[in-house]
């Protein structure tokens, strides 16, 4: 069963260093744009797949391989997130 | 600097246990002594990490219980066929200790400033960063009107019934029971549905602030109902979870 992106939280905390959760995701598939936090997410499989909530195309997929974490994001059009506070 | 952890990095430090409380059979809340912990906003989760004498190790996902300001709680429950809640809940004990990271999520939390009328809508355990909330409105006397709409299996399952009651004064806690009612239950009975949402939830036209946190089925049914009445997606902040 599909979870969601707050549930990858940390990973992509550990991956991006910036919460990832609040940001804006542009699907490539379909063009609706969402907050990370809103996609659907499965653990099933070798890696985290995220798909768009809009039209369910895949928007990421992380897998951890030996000690790397490999992000595929091709599914995504455009990412807008919050610059840093000073 | 030596020990002085870079900002925004995420790294796992070391939480020593300071108190466990049973809230009700299966559940408990554990309270973490968090020496470099930066500090957390209510809706927020953290990363726990248990690793075992031959190397293996399990990672979970817990919702922050305590408010901003407040030392860093985790409310647990358990699972029988999971890996990790029936350790968390039936042999941690004070002073033992675990990695966690965190807080983890800017998009499910809520402070004064994001306004209102809240309206929180739990099923289980979902409960917790929602107690959260209702905590940290409450401590910064926030004015902004509150709902919780509370789904449990019964009256025994509901976590954090004593201190939920106390917040009636100032907001409207409603407890709907799902399997099991004590007799001259006067609340809600069965599943969140329209009519109950009729009732409880604030029109769209007062720009309500909306909050669900349960199992992925709940939540998307509460969603779902939620945008039925215009609500706007955009003020219908979901967070899903699932057992392990």
């Amino acid at each position: 069963m599909a979870l969601d992106g707050n549930a990858i939280g940390g990973l992509l905390l550990e991956i991006f260093a910036v919460d990832m959760t609040s940001a804006d995701a542009t699907c490539a598939a379909c063009g609706a744009v969402r907050s990370v936090a809103e996609t659907m997410v499965y653990f099933r499989g070798p890696g985290t797949v995220v798909r768009c909530r809009s039209c369910t195309s895949v928007l990421m997929v992380i897998s951890r391989v030996r000690g790397l974490n490999c992000v595929d994001l091709s599914g995504i059009e455009a990412l807008r997130v919050r610059a840093a506070s000073a | 600097m030596a020990g002085t952890a870079v900002r925004g990095r995420l790294i796992w430090q070391v939480a020593t246990v300071a108190t466990v409380t049973d809230e009700t059979d299966a559940v408990r809340t554990i309270a973490l002594d968090l020496p470099d912990w930066p500090g957390h906003h209510a809706g927020q989760h953290l990363d726990v990490r248990l690793t075992a004498e031959d190397g293996y190790s399990a990672e979970r996902s817990y919702s922050i219980a305590s408010a901003d300001g407040e030392p860093v709680a985790i409310t647990v429950e358990r699972l029988d066929d999971g890996e990790v809640s029936p350790y968390l809940t039936q042999e941690l004990r004070p002073g033992d200790q675990m990695e966690v990271r965190g807080p983890i999520g800017n998009w499910f939390t809520w402070g004064p400033h994001d306004g209102g009328p809240l309206l929180l809508i739990a099923g289980g355990s979902g409960v917790v960063p929602l107690r959260a909330i209702l905590r940290h409105r409450q401590r910064s006397g926030s004015s902004v009107p509150a709902r919780l709409l509370y789904s449990s299996r019964s009256l025994e399952d509901v976590i954090y019934r004593e201190e939920l009651d106390q917040y009636r004064g100032s907001a409207e806690v409603r407890y709907t029971l799902t399997r099991r009612q004590p007799p001259g239950w006067g609340g809600f009975a069965g599943r969140v549905d329209g009519a109950m949402l009729a009732r409880i939830a604030w029109p769209a036209s007062q720009r309500p602030l909306a909050f669900i946190c349960g199992p992925t089925p709940f939540v998307e049914a509460v969603a779902e109902l939620l945008v039925a009445r215009r609500y706007p997606e955009s003020r219908v902040k979901t967070e899903r979870f699932g057992g392990a």
